[in-house]
C-alpha cells in the first residue's frame, strides 16, 4: 500500500506541475486587441474557473470514496440506490450555472453580429491559397490586392532557418486605422475558406458564391497575426492573415501611398 | 487489411460447425460474429493509430518533414473515417453482439443470418478506404468531415471513400436493426425494459439513433457524389445549391454520431462501476431517462459546429443553449457514478481502473465541450487544437477506455480465462499517462493559434507539438500492451471461475458458466 | 415477455424498422428543399427571382439614408466584372438603378450565372428586384463587353438599425448547352 500512496502522490503533484504551467500567455487565447477578443478572453478565464470548482468538487468526492470506501480497507458496501431528492437538486443547480453562463455569451453573440455602421468595409476573397482583399467602402476605398504567404520555401524545407514569424507573414498586409469599425465582408473563389485573427477575436468562414460579414475595432495599432480556419486543401497551413494596425494620420498616407503606386493590382482579373 | 483480418481466426477452438475460415465467413452465431467485429476494430484501430502516428511524427517538429502536404491531408481524413466508422463503431456492435443476448437471456440476436452480412460488408468497405491509399490522386483529402466544395475536387479516393460510407452505413443500420429486435422481442421472461441492464439499455437507444441518422448520412454522400458526377448542384452555388447546405444535413447525422459512440460507453461503465463497488447501480431510471434525454438532445444541436459559418443570431443563441443543455443529463450521470461509489465496498482490477479513468477525462472532455458551446468562445477556437484536444477526450479517454474497461471486464466470460492482471493495470497507467501527455498540451495549443488539420506550424507551437507526438507514440505503443495481454489470456491465461467479479448480478455471470458455451440461453432463464 | 422463438414478430420488427430507415433516408433529401423553403422565410437565400414589377409605388422614407455598397467576384471563368459604382446612399423606399460590367477575357464563348448573396442576410427581405442580370444566364462571345442593370429598392421595413448594406454577385461558368438554374 505504501507504494500505492507513493505513486498517487508523485501523480498529484506532476499533474499540479503541469497545471501550473499554464500561467503565462502561451497557455491561453492571445492577448485581446479588440472588444469582442476581451469579452471573449474574460469569459472564457470565468468558466474555467466555473469548471474548475465543479471538478474539484466532483473529484474532490469521488477520490474520498476512492481512498475510504475500498475492500481493502475492510469497508462494507451500503445498499442504497436511489434519492429523489439527491436527484433533483444535482439537475437544478447545473441548469442555474449553466443560465449564468449563457447570460453574457449571448450579450456577446449578439454584439458580435452587429456589423452596422461601420467606418469602413474591406472584402476578404479565398483563393487556393491565399487571400485577396479590396477595400469596398471609406478611406481607402479601391485598394485591392492579393496577400500570400512570404516565407520562403527554403525554410519550409528545412534548408534555412526559420523566422520568428515563420508561416505567419505575408507580401501585403490589410493594413486598417487603429479605433475604427471595420467591417469584413468574406467569400470565397474555389472552396470554403475561414477568415481568423485570434487576438482581435474574429473567425468567419469565406464561402464560394455567398458573401458573409463580420466586424473588429482594434484597440492598438500593431501587427496581428492569424491562419486560415477551414481546411481548404494541400496549402491550407501555408494562407496566413497578417492585419496591420495603424495611426489615422499614418494610415491616410499608407492609402496615399497605395493610389500612388502604379502597380494596382485589380482583383477581378482572373488568371 | 485482409492479412490483419487473417488474424483474428486463430484463436477459436469450437467443434460441432464448418472448422477453418468458412466457419468465421458463414457463421451466424452471435458470439463467432460479435470475436469477429472485436477484432476487425482492433485491426482498423491499429491502422488508424499508424495514420495518427504518420500525423504526430510530421508534426514533431515545424517544417516539412515526412508526410508532403497532400499526403497530411489523406492522412488526417482517413484517420478520423477509419477511427470513426472502422474501428469505435464496429467494436461497440461487437460488444453488443457478444453481451445483448447474453444479458437479456436470449439465444442468439434476432436475425442471426442478417447479423453475418452486417459484419462481412466491413470488410469491402475497409478495404476501399484503405486501398485509396494507391489510387492515382490518393485517398480523400478533405477532412473525415468532407465538406464541399473541397470534396468535389478530389479524385477517385473521394469516391472510393463514398462508397465505403454507403457500405458502412447499410452494416451500421443492419446491425441497429438485429439490436433493437433483439432488445425488444426477445428479452427472458420477468425481464421488463426497466430491469434490463444499463448496457442494454444504452445500446437499445444508440441503435435507434443509428436507425434515425445512417440513412441520413447516406442521403447525403449520395447527393455529394451525383454532384460529382452526375451534374446536381445540391451543395453547389452555381446551379442554385450552397455548401453550407452540406454542413447542416452531414452534422444532422454526426452529432447524433458523436452520441452513438458514447452512450454504449456510458453503458460499459455503468455495469462496471456497480459490480467492483459491490453496490447497486445508483439512480437507475434518471440514467435511462437522461440518456433518452441525451439522445434526443443530440439530434437538436448539430449547427454548434458551424458557429463560424455564419447563421443568424439567433440560429447560434438557440444551438448554443441547446447544447448547453446536453450538460445537465451528461452531470447527472457522472453524479449516479459518483453515488454509486460513495460508501461501496471498493477495489480496483483493471476494468474498474479504465471506468474511473473514462469518468476523470470525459469530465474534462465535458468541461471544454461545454466551454466550446459557448459561441464567442467557441469562434476562437472552432478548428483549432482545443477542439482535437476536446473531442479526443470524449473519444479516446470517453469511448476508447470504455472498450477497453469492457473488454477486460467480459473477457473471463468469453474465453473462460482471466487476463494478467498486472500487466492490465500496466496498460491502464500507461494510457493514462500517455494519453494525457498526447492531448492536454493540444489545449494549449488551440487557445494560442494552432489551427487543426495543418502540416507546418509557427515556432511558437514547437514545444507543445513535440509534447504530444512524444505522447502520442507511448499511447500507440501502449496499445500493443493490450494485444499481448488479450492473446496472452486467451492462449495461457489461468482458468476463470463462473462469477470472477463478486459484484456482477446481470444473468451472464449469474446463469452462464464461464466460458459462455456456444449456444447459451437456448432455454429462457427466469427474471425475478 | 414475448417468446424468443417468435420470428414472426421479429420480421413485422424488421419491417417497420425498414420502412423507418428508408422514410430516414428521404428525409436527408427533404432537408434540401426544406433548407431552401427556410432560407427563404428568413431570407437567407431567395436569389433568382423578380419580386415585383416597377409600378408598385412604394413609400419613400425621406428620413433614413442606407449605404448600399456593390460587390462583385468570379468563379472559375475568364471574366472581369465589377460595378461601375462601389457604393450609394439611398433612402429606403426609394428605386435606384445600379450598372454592373463584364468583360469576357478569352477567346471562346462563355456562359455564366450569376448567384446574389447579401449582407446582412436577411436584406433578402426588404430587397425588392425588378430587374437583374441575375434572372438569366448570360452568353459572353470572346471579348465582349457588356453593361448590365439591376434595378431594386430596399423597403422602408429595413430595421432601423441597419445602415450599411452589401449586394454581392459571383459569375460562376456553366457548362455549354445548361440551362438556368431551376428555380
Amino acid at each position: 500500500m505504501r507504494s500505492k500512496s507513493a505513486v498517487t502522490l508523485a501523480g498529484v503533484s506532476a499533474l499540479a506541475l503541469y497545471s501550473s504551467m499554464a500561467v503565462g500567455s502561451k497557455y491561453n487565447l492571445p492577448e485581446p486587441q479588440s472588444v469582442i477578443a476581451k469579452d471573449i478572453y474574460d469569459q472564457h478565464i470565468v468558466l474555467l474557473w466555473i469548471c474548475l470548482v465543479i471538478f474539484v468538487g466532483v473529484f474532490g468526492v469521488m477520490f474520498y470514496s476512492v481512498l475510504k470506501h475500498r475492500k481493502s480497507l475492510g469497508y462494507k458496501a451500503a445498499n442504497f440506490h436511489h434519492s429523489t431528492a439527491v436527484e433533483i437538486i444535482w439537475t437544478v443547480i447545473p441548469c442555474l450555472i449553466l443560465v449564468a453562463m449563457a447570460y453574457p455569451a449571448t450579450k456577446t453573440v449578439i454584439a458580435m453580429k452587429d456589423t452596422s455602421s461601420p467606418d469602413m468595409t474591406i472584402k476578404a476573397t479565398g483563393y487556393q491559397w491565399m487571400w485577396g482583399y479590396d477595400y469596398l467602402q471609406g478611406e481607402g476605398e479601391g485598394i485591392s490586392f492579393y496577400s500570400k504567404l512570404s516565407t520562403p520555401r527554403a525554410q519550409v524545407e528545412n534548408k534555412a532557418p526559420k523566422g520568428e514569424n515563420y508561416l505567419l507573414e505575408v507580401d501585403n498586409r490589410v493594413v486598417v486605422p487603429v479605433g475604427k469599425k471595420v467591417r469584413i465582408i468574406l467569400t470565397a473563389n474555389d472552396v470554403i475558406h475561414a477568415w481568423w485573427v485570434p487576438s482581435l477575436g474574429i473567425k468567419q468562414d469565406a464561402i464560394p458564391g455567398f458573401i458573409r460579414d463580420t466586424w473588429f475595432t482594434a484597440d492598438k495599432p500593431g501587427i496581428y497575426r492569424g491562419q486560415c480556419a477551414e481546411l481548404c486543401g494541400k496549402d491550407h497551413g501555408f494562407m496566413p492573415i497578417v492585419v496591420e494596425v495603424m495611426e489615422a494620420s499614418e494610415y491616410s498616407k499608407w492609402v496615399a501611398q497605395q493610389g500612388a503606386s502604379a502597380i494596382k493590382t485589380s482583383m477581378h482579373v482572373e488568371n | 487489411m485482409a492479412a490483419v483480418h487473417g488474424d483474428a481466426h486463430g484463436h477459436e477452438h469450437d467443434d460441432h460447425h464448418p472448422s477453418g475460415i468458412m466457419r468465421w465467413i458463414t457463421t451466424t452465431n452471435h458470439k463467432d460474429i460479435g470475436t469477429m467485429y472485436l477484432w476487425f476494430s482492433f485491426a482498423m484501430f491499429l491502422t488508424g493509430g499508424t495514420l495518427a502516428l504518420g500525423i504526430r511524427a510530421e508534426l514533431f517538429q515545424p517544417g516539412i518533414q515526412i508526410l508532403q502536404p497532400e499526403l497530411f491531408n489523406q492522412f488526417t481524413t482517413l484517420h478520423g473515417l477509419i477511427m470513426v466508422f472502422g474501428a469505435i463503431m464496429p467494436a461497440f456492435v461487437g460488444f453488443a453482439n457478444w453481451q445483448v443476448p447474453l444479458m437479456i437471456g436470449a439465444p442468439d440476436m434476432a436475425f442471426a443470418r442478417m447479423n453475418n452480412w452486417s459484419f462481412w460488408l466491413l470488410i469491402p468497405a475497409a478495404t476501399l478506404l484503405v486501398s485509396s491509399f494507391f489510387l492515382p490522386g490518393g485517398a480523400a483529402a478533405g477532412g473525415w468531415t468532407f465538406y464541399p466544395p473541397l470534396s468535389t475536387q478530389g479524385g477517385l479516393g473521394v469516391d472510393f471513400m463514398i462508397f465505403a460510407v454507403h457500405i458502412l452505413g447499410a452494416s451500421s443500420i443492419m446491425g441497429s436493426i438485429n439490436i433493437i429486435t433483439t432488445i425488444l422481442n426477445m428479452r427472458a421472461p420477468g425481464m421488463t425494459l426497466m430491469k434490463m441492464p444499463m448496457f442494454v439499455w444504452t445500446w437499445l437507444i444508440t441503435a435507434y439513433l443509428l436507425v434515425l441518422v445512417m440513412p441520413v448520412l447516406a442521403g447525403t454522400v449520395t447527393m455529394l457524389l451525383t454532384d460529382r458526377h452526375f451534374g446536381t448542384s445540391f451543395f453547389n452555388a452555381a446551379g442554385g445549391g450552397d455548401p453550407v447546405m452540406f454542413q447542416h444535413i452531414f452534422w444532422f447525422f454526426g452529432h447524433p454520431e458523436v452520441y452513438i459512440m458514447i452512450l454504449p460507453s456510458f453503458g460499459i461503465v455503468s455495469e462496471v462501476i456497480p459490480t467492483f463497488s459491490r453496490k447497486p447501480l445508483f439512480g437507475y431510471s434518471s440514467m435511462v431517462y437522461a440518456t433518452a434525454s441525451i439522445a434526443i438532445l443530440s439530434c437538436v444541436v448539430w449547427a454548434h459546429h458551424m458557429f463560424t459559418a455564419g447563421m443568424p443570431a439567433v440560429g447560434q443563441l438557440f444551438f448554443m443553449y441547446a447544447t448547453m443543455l446536453i450538460a445537465v443529463p451528461t452531470g447527472v450521470k457522472v453524479f449516479n457514478w459518483t453515488a454509486t461509489m460513495w460508501r461501496g465496498s471498493m477495489s480496483f482490477e483493471t476494468p474498474m481502473l479504465f471506468s474511473i479513468g473514462f469518468i476523470f477525462l470525459f469530465v474534462i472532455g465535458g468541461f471544454s465541450g461545454v466551454i466550446c458551446a459557448i459561441v464567442p468562445i467557441d469562434i476562437q477556437v472552432q478548428d483549432t487544437y482545443y477542439v482535437i484536444a476536446h473531442f479526443h477526450y470524449v473519444l479516446v479517454s470517453g469511448s476508447l477506455f470504455a472498450l477497453f474497461a469492457g473488454a477486460y471486464y467480459w473477457i473471463p466470460k468469453w474465453t473462460g480465462r482471466m487476463y494478467n492482471e498486472t500487466l492490465g493495470k500496466a496498460h491502464f497507467w500507461l494510457s493514462m499517462f500517455f494519453f494525457n501527455l498526447t492531448f492536454f498540451v493540444q489545449h494549449f495549443l488551440g487557445l494560442a493559434g494552432m489551427p487543426r488539420r495543418i502540416p507546418d506550424y509557427n515556432l511558437q507551437f514547437a514545444d507543445f507539438n513535440m509534447i504530444s507526438s512524444i505522447g502520442a507514440f507511448g499511447f500507440g505503443m501502449t496499445q500493443l500492451l493490450f494485444l499481448y495481454v488479450m492473446i496472452n489470456c486467451i492462449r495461457s491465461g489461468e482458468k476463470a471461475p463462473q462469477k470472477p467479479w463478486d459484484g456482477a448480478t446481470t444473468l451472464e455471470w449469474t446463469h452462464l458458466p464461464t466460458p459462455a458455451p456456444y449456444h447459451s440461453f437456448e432455454k429462457p432463464p427466469v427474471v425475478q | 415477455m414475448v417468446n424468443s422463438n417468435n420470428t414472426k414478430a421479429n420480421v413485422l420488427m424488421m419491417k417497420k424498422l425498414l420502412v423507418f430507415t428508408l422514410i430516414m433516408f428521404v428525409f436527408g433529401y427533404a432537408l434540401v428543399p426544406f433548407y431552401e423553403k427556410f432560407c427563404e422565410v428568413t431570407g437567407i437565400n431567395n436569389l433568382l427571382k423578380p419580386d415585383v414589377s416597377v409600378n408598385d409605388k412604394n413609400w419613400v422614407d425621406e428620413e433614413r439614408w442606407v449605404t448600399v455598397e456593390f460587390d462583385a467576384n468570379t468563379r472559375g471563368l475568364p471574366w472581369q466584372f465589377k460595378p461601375l459604382q462601389r457604393s450609394t446612399r439611398i433612402h429606403p423606399g426609394e428605386s435606384i438603378t445600379v450598372m454592373y460590367e463584364i468583360t469576357n477575357n478569352s477567346e471562346r464563348e462563355v456562359i455564366g450565372q450569376a448567384i446574389p448573396s447579401y449582407s446582412p442576410r436577411f436584406l433578402d427581405k426588404h430587397l425588392k428586384k425588378f430587374e437583374c442580370f441575375c434572372f438569366t444566364k448570360q452568353v459572353l462571345k470572346s471579348n465582349e463587353t457588356r453593361q448590365m442593370p439591376v434595378q431594386f429598392v430596399i423597403e422602408p421595413g429595413l430595421p432601423a438599425d441597419i445602415n450599411t448594406v452589401t449586394i454581392s454577385y459571383t459569375f460562376f461558368e456553366l457548362p455549354d448547352g445548361a440551362s438556368t438554374i431551376k428555380k
